[in-house]
C-alpha cells in the first residue's frame, strides 16, 4: 500500500495538515501536497476508471503528463470536472470525486466491458453500430452516451472571475528548471526584459530531486540563490503557476496563470490568461518520461520511475514497501537509490539491456539490489493494485522465469523532450536514434517576422539530458557572458529502445499492453489499425483514439508511433509525430472568456435617454450593440397593445422616438459632392444647402446596403444619416474608398453619431409642441418639408430636420448628447397637454410599413437591388457612374422576372407570417413546391384595422389585384391580394402640412 | 450649461487603483494637413501647444492637442470652451482643405489613479504600458471597445472612450481594479 513516510518531503509542511475528501471519504494531506501526493499518502492508489473498459486506474505520473488521475473538483459553482490531481495543489476542504464509473469506483458495472474487450477493438464505433440503421439512434447511441465521457458537466453558474493581462518582453523563458533559471540569469544580467514562467508552484524542476550538484552546491541551494539574484533584477519578471499554453506567430505567447486555484474563494480572479508578446522564446520545458509497454502496465501501482522518486523526495510518499524497477536506461536507477535512501525495499531492477554496468547501476548493485540484465516484465499481477511481476527475457515471448512479489512497479522507457511550444508555430523535429526521441531540429525552427528563429529549445526540451550540458546550453542560448554554471551528475550509459516488452510477446500479452491508458488504446489496437490499412499517423490517431485524451498522449504517444512503424515495417521518422497544437494542457473556458461575463460580457451601447427608457417600461430590442425600446409597456399592458397605443398617439396627436442611434457621418471637402455622387445612387452634389434628400447606397455588386437622409450643411459639407447598424460599417466603407481607391480626392469624413441625441417629434401636434418650446420658426412656410434649420429650441442648441419616416408631420431634432436627456424631459413636459407619447421601434416599423417605406434588413437581404424595390426614382439617370451601377445593368439584374416589391393585403384581413413564401405551380428538381415570392414585412396595422404586408413577388407590380397563396404550414393557406405598397395617405398630405 | 451631463455623472470606484469618470471635456476632431503653417497656427491658438508628432499628446494646462492619425488631431479644451474653439479653428483653417467637428458630447473620459494604475490598463489594453513615454498617447482598445489613453499625472492615466459605451468601460475598469487582483507582488 502507498503511504506517507515518517520523514522527508521537501515540498510539504508537516506542521500544516489539510483535510479533504475523496468520494466522500475524509483524508488528510499537508500544505505543499498535490492532490495526487495527498491521495497516495492516504493509500488511495486507485483513483478512477478508464474510458472504454472501465478498468481500475491509478496515479502514474507526477506532472502534466498524467493520463489517469483526473477528478471532479469542488462543488456547486466551483465544480470542475477532469482536474488533473498531479498538477492540482491541495487546499483545505477540497472536495474531490473520481470519474467514469457507476455506481461506485470500487464496484463499476461498466467494468463488464473489460471482459468483452475482444468486441471493442480499435474503430469499434465504426464497425459495430452500422446495422441495423435504426438501432444507432434508438439503441446504441443512448447506451454509448450513458457510458462514455469522463467528468460530469457542471450545472451551476461559475462563481469565479477570470481576466486577461497583456505582457511584453524581449525574452520569455518557459520552464523554471535549472535550464530556464540559467538562461534567465544570463539574459537578466544583460539588462534584457525577461519573463521566466514555471507551470508548477516550485522552481528547480528535476535537478533538485535528482541530487545534482551545481557550482559546488546542492541543486536546491543553487536554485534558491539564483532565484534571489533574479528577484533583485528589475528587468526580470518571475511567475510560478503559469503554464505556457501556446505559441503563435510574431512571438505571441499565451500563458495560463492559475492565480487562485489553490486558494478558492479568496476573491482573486481564479485564472489569468497572459497574452505575452515575446521578442524571442526559450523553451526550457524539460522532458517527459515514457512508459514501457508490458502486459498489465495499467494496473494501479505501476508508475513512472521519475514520478516514484518525485513522490518520495518531494512529498515523502511511498508507493509501497516493495517497488520493482523496470527500465531500458540508467536514469531509472536514481529511483532505486531514492527508494533505498527512504528505507524502502527494491526487490530487483529489471533492465531490458543485455548489460547494465554504468555508474548508477553499479551504485545500486553496491546497495545489495539484484539487477536482472536482459530481462523484462512478462506481465504485472494484480487487479485493483499491483501484487507482483512475472519476469521474462526481453528477447523472448514472455515465458515466466520467476515471479517477484511487490507493491509497485517503477517503469522507465526513456525520455521524450517537451517539444510542444517549439512545434506550435512550425518548428520541426528530428529523430535522435541514440536517445530514441524526437527532438527539435535547430536547423528548422519556427521563424519570426524577420525570418530568424523565434524559438530556441534548451536543456532536456532539446534532448540534452545531463545537468552539466543543460546548463552550458541554456547559458549560451541566452547569450550569457563568461562561464556557465557547472554541474556534476552521474555519468549515464546509453539507453536501448524498447517498444514492446518482451519483444516477441504474443497477441494475448499485447492485448493487455496499454499505450493510452485514458482512452484505452493498446499495442494490439495500433497493430490492428496497421493491418486494416492505416498508414498515416494522423489517421491512426483518430481511428484508435491514441493520444486523443485530455493528456494528449504526453507520456506514451511515441510508444504508439514506434509500434505503428514496426507494424508497417518502416523507420520511426518515416511515421513522424501527430501535430502539436495548443493548448499544452487544457485551460479553463473561463480564462478564455477573460473578464467578459455578466454586465461586461459585451459592450452595451446606451443613448443619453437610455435610463429614462429603462425606468419607463422599455421592452428592449437589440440593434447592433445598442438597446432600443421596442415599445414602452405600461402597467398591465401587453406588447401588442402598447405598440397599437403608441401608433394611435402618433397618428392622432404627437409621439417621440429616440433616434439617437442613427449613424451620422460628416463628409467634407472640395470633392465631397463628387464622392457622394459615387456612393449614392442618386445625385447629392446638386442638393441645395439647407435641404435634405433620401439616398440609397449599393455595393459594387449593385445590392442595396444602406439608406438614409443626406443633409447639405454648407457649400462643401454634407451630413449622411445611416441605419443604426450601418454607422461604423458605412464610415469604414467611405474611408476604404477614400484611402485605397480615390486617395487623391480631397474629402474628409468624421463619424459624429454619438455627438447628438436625436429625437423624432412626429404627429399632427408636432409643430405645436415645438412652437411651445419656442425659439425657432417651425411653420410650414418658414420651414418646408425636407429642409433643415439650426437654432435654439427651448434653450437647447438644436438642428432640426423636417423629415418623416412615419408619414406624419415630423421633425427630427438633434441636440448635443450631453443635453439629450434634459431635452427629452423638456419635450415630455411641454407635450403633456397633447398627451405626448414616446414610441418604440415597432411602432416606427409599422408606421413606415403603412407608408410603404422600405427597411434595410427587412426588404433587403444582400440580394436585392433598388430596382427590385421600385426605387428607380432614387437612381440618377444623369450620372456616368456610381457604386453598383454597372452591376445593375447585368442581364440577370434587368430580368423582368425578378421578384419586385408590392403590398400584400390578406383577403380575410389576417396577418401573414413573416417570411412566408408564395407558392407557384409545379415542383422543382428536389420535389419542392415552386415559389414566386415572399413576405418581407408584415404587421397588424391599427390605423387600418387589418393585416398589411410587403413582399417581393415575381413581376409583382404588373400583377396588381391578383390573389396569390401563401402556404403557412399545417395545411393552412393564406390568400393575399397584390396591391400598392403604400397603404396609408398615398398623397403624402399628412407629412406635408 | 447645467443641462449638459456626462454619461455616468462622475461615478468612481476604489480598488487597488481609483477609477473615475472625469466628467465633460471639450473635444474637437481636426482633420487636415498637419504639416501646414495654417495648422500650426490654428493649434497654437486653440491650445497653446505645437502640433503633436506621431503618437504624441502636447499638453498645456487644461488644453491639449493629441495625434490621432497622419491627418487627424484631437483638440482638448474645457467643455465650455469647445464651441468658441471650433469657430476659431474653422476660421484659422479657412481656405485650406480641412474638417473640424465638435465631438465633446460623443465621448466619455475616465481617470485611473494610484501607484498601480498601469496594472488596470495592462488587463484591458494590448499596450506595453511600462514603456509608454511621457507625452505619448495610445489609440488602442479596452477589451472590446475603442479607447485612447495617456499618462496625465505622476500616478494617473486618462482614458477616453465613446459615450455610448461609458457604462461598459466603467464596468471594465471597476472589475480590473478590484483589490486582490493586482498583477504584481508589492
Amino acid at each position: 500500500m502507498s503511504t506517507r513516510l515518517q520523514k522527508g518531503g521537501r515540498l510539504i509542511d508537516r506542521s500544516k495538515p489539510l483535510s479533504f475528501t475523496f468520494n466522500g471519504r475524509r483524508m488528510q494531506g499537508y500544505a505543499g501536497d498535490t492532490l495526487a501526493s495527498a491521495l497516495l499518502g492516504a493509500d488511495q492508489m486507485m483513483v478512477g476508471r478508464s474510458f472504454k473498459y472501465h478498468r481500475p486506474r491509478g496515479i502514474i505520473a507526477s506532472g502534466a503528463e498524467e493520463p489517469n488521475a483526473l477528478v471532479g473538483l469542488g462543488e456547486g459553482g466551483r465544480f470542475e470536472p477532469n482536474q488533473r490531481t498531479t498538477t492540482t495543489e491541495l487546499f483545505d476542504g477540497a472536495v474531490t470525486q473520481s470519474q467514469n464509473h457507476w455506481p461506485s469506483l470500487e464496484f463499476d458495472v461498466g467494468a463488464i466491458n473489460d471482459r468483452f474487450y475482444r468486441f471493442l477493438p480499435a474503430g469499434f464505433y465504426y464497425k459495430t453500430f452500422m446495422f441495423p440503421r435504426f438501432a444507432w439512434k434508438h439503441v446504441f447511441e443512448p447506451i454509448v452516451r450513458q457510458s462514455a465521457g469522463l467528468g460530469k458537466v457542471p450545472t451551476d453558474r461559475d462563481e469565479d472571475r477570470y481576466e486577461y493581462a497583456y505582457g511584453f518582453a524581449d525574452l520569455v523563458i518557459v520552464g523554471g528548471g535549472i535550464a530556464g533559471i540559467a538562461a534567465a540569469l544570463a539574459a537578466g544580467r544583460q539588462g534584457r526584459r525577461v519573463w521566466l514562467i514555471e507551470q508548477t508552484a516550485h522552481w528547480g524542476g528535476r535537478a533538485v530531486v535528482d541530487g545534482v550538484q551545481i557550482d559546488g552546491q546542492d541543486a536546491a541551494d543553487w536554485v534558491r540563490d539564483s532565484l534571489q539574484a533574479l528577484e533583485s533584477m528589475e528587468n526580470v519578471t518571475l511567475r510560478t503557476r503559469t503554464m505556457a499554453s501556446g505559441l503563435y506567430d510574431h512571438g505571441y505567447l499565451l500563458a495560463y496563470e492559475r492565480v487562485a486555484d489553490h486558494t478558492p474563494g479568496d476573491g482573486r480572479p481564479r485564472h489569468r490568461l497572459w497574452r505575452l508578446r515575446a521578442g524571442h522564446v526559450i523553451t526550457a520545458t524539460g522532458a517527459i518520461e515514457r512508459s514501457l509497454s508490458f502486459a498489465g502496465n495499467d494496473i494501479p501501482g505501476v508508475m513512472l520511475a521519475s514520478a516514484v522518486r518525485d513522490y518520495v523526495v518531494n512529498w515523502g510518499v511511498s508507493p509501497g514497501d516493495r517497488t520493482v524497477i523496470v527500465t531500458n536506461n540508467d536514469d531509472a536507477y536514481r529511483t532505486a537509490l531514492a527508494l533505498l535512501d527512504a528505507g524502502l525495499v527494491v526487490p530487483a531492477v529489471i533492465d531490458a539491456r543485455p548489460s547494465a554496468k554504468g555508474e548508477l547501476p553499479e551504485a545500486v548493485r553496491a546497495r545489495g539490489v539484484r539487477v536482472l540484465e536482459g530481462k523484462g516484465i512478462a506481465k504485472v499481477k494484480g487487479g485493483k493494485r499491483v501484487t507482483g511481476v512475472s519476469v521474462c527475457i526481453q528477447a523472448g515471448e514472455g515465458a515466466e522465469l520467476e515471479s517477484i512479489a511487490c507493491d509497485a512497479v517503477a517503469m522507465s522507457g526513456g525520455w521524450s523532450p517537451v517539444v510542444h511550444l517549439w512545434s506550435h508555430c512550425g518548428g520541426k523535429l528530428l529523430w535522435d536514434e541514440a536517445q530514441a526521441m524526437f527532438r527539435p531540429d535547430p536547423a528548422r525552427p519556427a521563424t519570426g517576422a524577420d525570418g530568424a528563429a523565434m524559438v530556441t529549445a534548451v536543456g532536456a526540451a532539446n534532448g540534452v539530458l545531463t545537468a552539466h550540458d543543460i546548463l552550458a546550453e541554456a547559458h549560451a542560448a541566452a547569450g550569457g557572458k563568461g562561464a556557465a554554471p557547472g554541474a556534476v551528475s552521474a555519468a549515464e550509459a546509453p539507453m536501448m529502445p524498447v517498444w514492446v516488452m518482451p519483444q516477441g510477446a504474443g497477441p494475448k500479452l499485447r492485448m493487455k499492453m496499454w499505450l493510452d491508458p485514458q482512452n484505452d488504446v493498446k499495442v494490439s489496437d495500433v497493430q490492428l489499425a496497421a493491418r486494416e490499412g492505416y498508414e498515416s499517423v494522423e489517421h491512426t490517431k483518430r481511428y484508435t483514439t491514441l493520444g486523443m485524451a485530455t493528456d494528449q498522449g504526453k507520456m506514451s504517444n511515441i510508444n504508439g508511433l514506434a509500434v505503428l512503424s514496426d507494424a508497417l515495417n518502416r523507420p520511426i521518422p518515416a511515421t513522424g509525430t501527430t501535430t502539436f497544437r495548443p493548448p499544452y494542457t487544457p485551460i479553463s473556458m473561463g480564462a478564455i472568456a477573460g473578464e467578459a461575463r455578466g454586465e461586461i460580457f459585451q459592450p452595451l451601447r446606451r443613448t443619453p435617454m437610455h435610463d429614462w427608457h429603462e425606468t419607463h417600461g422599455a421592452h428592449w430590442e437589440p440593434v447592433g450593440q445598442w438597446r432600443r425600446a421596442y415599445t414602452y409597456l405600461r402597467s398591465g399592458e401587453g406588447v401588442h397593445d402598447a405598440v397599437n397605443r403608441e401608433i394611435r398617439a402618433v397618428r392622432n396627436s404627437v409621439g417621440l422616438l429616440d433616434a439617437s442611434t442613427l449613424g451620422k457621418l460628416i463628409v467634407k471637402g472640395p470633392d465631397a459632392g463628387r464622392f457622394l455622387d459615387m456612393l449614392y445612387t442618386n445625385m447629392m452634389s446638386t442638393l441645395p444647402v439647407g435641404k435634405c434628400r433620401y439616398g440609397l447606397m449599393c455595393t459594387e455588386n449593385g445590392f442595396l446596403t444602406d439608406d438614409g437622409v443626406v443633409v447639405r450643411l454648407s457649400e462643401d459639407t454634407w451630413l449622411c444619416h445611416t441605419t443604426t447598424g450601418g454607422a461604423e460599417r458605412i464610415h469604414g466603407w467611405m474611408e476604404d474608398w477614400l484611402q485605397c481607391e480615390w486617395w487623391d480626392w480631397k474629402v474628409y469624413t468624421a463619424n459624429v453619431t454619438e455627438e447628438y441625441a436625436q429625437i423624432a417629434v412626429a404627429g399632427p401636434n408636432a409643430r405645436k409642441l415645438l412652437e411651445k418650446l419656442g425659439g425657432m420658426d417651425v411653420s410650414k412656410d418658414a420651414f418646408p418639408f425636407m429642409e433643415w434649420r439650426e437654432g435654439t429650441l427651448g434653450g437647447f442648441r438644436a438642428r432640426i430636420y423636417r423629415i418623416s419616416f412615419s408619414g406624419e408631420l415630423s421633425y427630427e431634432v438633434a441636440v448635443p448628447a450631453s443635453e439629450g436627456r434634459a431635452f427629452w424631459d423638456a419635450l415630455l413636459a411641454a407635450g403633456e397637454e397633447f398627451g405626448v407619447t414616446p414610441y418604440g421601434t415597432e411602432a416606427m416599423h409599422i408606421m413606415r410599413a403603412e407608408k410603404g417605406f422600405i427597411m434595410i434588413g427587412d426588404e433587403t437581404d444582400g440580394t436585392v437591388i433598388p430596382q427590385d424595390l421600385n426605387l428607380g426614382w432614387a437612381i440618377s439617370k444623369k450620372k456616368d457612374d456610381y457604386l453598383g451601377k454597372r452591376a445593375q445593368e447585368r442581364s440577370h439584374m434587368v430580368d423582368p422576372d425578378r421578384w419586385k416589391l408590392v403590398g400584400l393585403e390578406t383577403v380575410d384581413g389576417s396577418v401573414i407570417p413573416d417570411g412566408a413564401y408564395a407558392a407557384a405551380e409545379g415542383v422543382n428538381a428536389n420535389g419542392q413546391r415552386n415559389v414566386q415570392g415572399r413576405v418581407t414585412s408584415t404587421y397588424f396595422s391599427p390605423t387600418l384595422g387589418k393585416g398589411i404586408a410587403m413582399g417581393l413577388v415575381r413581376r409583382g407590380p404588373d400583377r396588381m389585384g391578383e390573389v396569390i397563396e401563401f402556404p403557412v404550414g399545417g395545411g393552412r393557406v393564406v390568400k393575399a391580394r397584390i396591391v400598392d405598397p403604400v397603404f396609408f395617405d398615398k398623397e403624402g398630405g399628412k407629412q406635408n402640412v | 450649461m447645467s443641462k449638459a451631463v456626462s454619461a455616468l455623472g462622475g461615478v468612481s470606484h476604489k480598488g487597488f487603483a481609483t477609477v473615475a469618470e472625469a466628467g465633460l471635456r471639450g473635444m474637437i476632431t481636426v482633420r487636415g494637413d498637419l504639416a501646414s503653417a495654417a495648422m500650426k497656427k490654428a493649434v497654437k491658438a486653440a491650445t497653446g501647444t505645437a502640433v503633436p508628432a506621431q503618437r504624441r499628446i502636447e499638453i498645456s494646462g487644461d488644453r491639449a492637442a493629441a495625434w490621432m492619425s497622419p491627418d487627424e488631431l484631437l483638440i482638448l479644451v474645457p467643455y465650455e470652451a469647445a464651441q468658441a474653439t471650433v469657430a476659431a479653428l474653422e476660421q484659422a483653417l479657412a481656405g485650406s482643405h480641412h474638417l473640424v467637428a465638435d465631438v465633446s458630447d460623443a465621448r466619455a473620459v475616465f481617470t485611473i489613479g494610484g501607484a498601480r494604475a498601469e496594472e488596470v490598463l495592462m488587463k484591458l489594453c494590448p499596450v506595453d504600458v511600462a514603456t509608454l513615454a511621457p507625452g505619448e498617447i495610445r489609440r488602442t482598445r479596452a477589451a472590446q471597445v475603442a479607447a485612447a489613453f495617456w499618462k496625465s499625472g505622476e500616478e494617473e492615466f486618462t482614458l477616453v472612450s465613446f459615450r455610448s459605451v461609458a457604462g461598459y468601460v466603467m464596468g471594465l475598469l471597476e472589475t480590473a481594479s478590484r483589490a486582490g487582483s493586482e498583477l504584481f507582488l508589492a
